[in-house]
């Protein structure tokens, strides 16, 4: 009940004001503008292996426009999510409503998953709207559809991980502009950490590199899910949504 | 229904309650008094669960606010001070979302909305933003959530706050249509108001209960003395050693000259009637005068002197 009506308050919210809608034409242009880019590309090939048939075998929808797409999406995601999550919080706690919302019969582990699931529905609005790449591709090629669905798959995992931390972000301060430069920094930051790991080497750089957004995205790029990776998401998920619900309980202790 | 047992809250070293306890009744509409800063919406916050305190504790129906916050909740309804609302939603889209928060049930909700809104008169604008509302309708709103999820106690917080004259007599003519039916407390630093809609008073300052009494039992045990106000024409200086010469004055304070008439306040004995005394001191000297009554000591002064002593202790 609790989490259904903040659910429910928060979704209006989202689609009542116009971020949301700048945003997700922000990023369809951006996403468009890439599918367009790496499709002229794969037909300039397609066009040189017919001619010359000694390099036939190695042009591969997947990987030459599905793939790259996928893996700059998700980089502009990086950049966008904090858009949608830095609100969630900081403007309650900024407008007073928060002293309020904490003294409903509401779990404080239900207010903040009833936000959560609302910018996921947000997420996966996103998401689907970029549907329309491979459904174009389908018209004139035959793309496998399970590697595409293992991108979303990869995707949406990834989104949620950066919204969760977005949350976080947003529950410690009453400053949105605040809120969505400490989580836009901090993912950038988790997403590089992959390049240091080559630099670093040995087993401190096997940690960098396991630590990186980047590293874990990549198989779900080529269109493979590995567990490894999945798990890598559900657990960054999880651990910033219990600091998240930590850091609501702590408001309480310093309001 | 609400027991309050030695509730101190410290923000770092400051302590902003100190030793609160009391206890309201069933049906009791408490009013809460301080000036501000002494710790009003500190114990407010406290009881509504918004915020732990530091020690002590309270019940509110038997439930303990740290140990089963969730029951407490259940049973409350909060106004803090400022009116938090959302902005962007309508006056029916916010209630909703009340009820709903309040697990009121769904075959109910309509119902209630309804009832709340008539209430609180507010079902003329409950499809306006809020946003758009005025101060007084803002406020009537906040009532309404506090109302919709059928507490059994109401914690407001300055409910009449920034609201005009004609608003703050709607408001208090609708807390005191509450009193028996549910369990108020609530704040203010109006004293009036408190004696026209509370059959009781918590008198807090800096930090600590001062007093807890019906306004009437307040009146009577501080008022040591009686006053009376004299309107005289003549000399000020004369007239005021004329009546403080009467036997059973203690003091005589010159007012304020309204149109070239000297007013003085004239602080007697609480056990003589100076009245006959002080008019024939002041006609048998040939002055005029025009008006003569007395004063009781409003709860301002009261209020000030509970604060002050407090002070000289």
């Amino acid at each position: 009940m609790g989490i259904a009506a903040i659910f429910k308050k928060e979704l209006r919210a989202i689609f009542a004001s116009p971020v949301a809608y700048v945003v997700m034409a922000v990023f369809l242009a951006l996403s468009g503008y890439f599918f367009w880019g790496f499709l002229a590309r794969f037909t300039f090939y397609s066009i040189q292996a017919s001619m010359n048939p000694a390099i036939g075998g190695g042009v591969n929808i997947m990987e030459l426009v599905l793939g790259p797409l996928f893996q700059n999406m998700g980089i502009v995601m990086l950049l966008m999510m904090p858009l949608f999550t830095m609100r969630l919080f900081a403007e309650e706690q900024k407008a007073g409503t928060m002293e309020l919302l904490l003294t409903y019969p509401v779990r404080d582990g239900a207010i903040l998953l009833g936000k959560f699931l609302a910018v996921v529905v947000l997420l996966g609005c996103m998401l689907a709207l970029t549907a329309t790449y491979p459904i174009l591709l389908m018209a004139w090629s035959a793309p496998e559809p399970l590697p595409i669905l293992a991108g979303y798959l990869g995707l949406l995992l990834a989104g949620t991980a950066f919204l969760s931390l977005g949350l976080f972000a947003s529950a410690l301060t009453e400053n949105q502009i605040v809120a969505g430069s400490l989580a836009f920094g901090a993912l950038l930051l988790i997403w590089v950490l992959g390049w240091s790991a080559d630099l670093a080497g040995g087993t401190v750089g096997k940690i960098l590199g396991h630590l990186s957004f980047l590293n874990h995205f990549e198989a779900f790029a080529r269109g493979i899910i590995d567990t490894k990776d999945l798990i890598y998401y559900l657990n960054v998920t999880a651990l910033f949504l219990f600091m998240t619900l930590k850091a609501v309980e702590a408001r309480r202790w310093r309001a | 229904m609400i027991e309050v047992e030695g509730l101190t809250k410290f923000y770092g070293p400051k302590a902003a309650i100190q030793e609160v306890s009391f206890q309201v009744a069933r049906g009791e509409v408490v009013g809460f008094l301080g000036p501000n800063g002494a710790g009003k919406t500190t114990t407010m916050r406290i009881l509504a669960c918004f915020m732990p305190p530091t020690s002590g504790t309270a019940r509110v129906a038997g439930f303990d606010i740290g140990k089963d916050s969730l029951q407490v909740r259940r049973r409350i309804g909060y106004l803090p001070e400022n009116v938090p609302l959302y902005g962007d939603m309508t006056v029916r889209q916010y209630l909703t979302f009340a009820a709903e928060a309040k697990s009121v049930p769904r075959q109910e909700r309509g119902k209630r909305l309804a009832s709340v809104m008539e209430r609180c008169l507010i079902s003329d604008v409950s499809d306006r933003l809020i946003r758009n509302l005025s101060k007084g309708y803002r406020q009537r709103v906040g009532l309404a959530q506090a109302l919709v999820g059928n507490p059994e106690v109401l914690i407001l917080d300055e409910p009449t706050l920034g609201l005009d004259p004609k608003q703050i007599i709607e408001i208090r003519s609708l807390i005191r249509d509450l009193r028996g039916e549910r369990t108020v407390i609530l704040s203010t630093h109006i004293l009036p108001e408190v004696a026209m809609v509370c059959q009781r008073v918590i008198i807090i300052n800096e930090s600590r209960i001062v007093a807890v009494d019906t306004p009437e039992n307040l009146n009577l045990r501080l008022q040591k003395s009686s006053r009376i106000l004299l309107e005289v024409d003549g000399p000020a200086e004369e007239v005021q050693k004329a009546l403080a010469a009467v036997e059973g004055v203690l003091t005589v304070a010159p007012q304020e000259a309204r149109d070239g008439r000297r007013r003085f306040l004239v602080e007697t004995d609480r056990e003589q009637d100076l009245r006959k005394d002080l008019a024939r001191a002041v006609t048998s000297n040939g002055w005029g005068l025009t008006e003569l009554r007395p004063v009781d000591l409003s709860l301002e002064d009261i209020f000030i002197r509970l604060v002050t002593r407090e002070e000289e202790a």
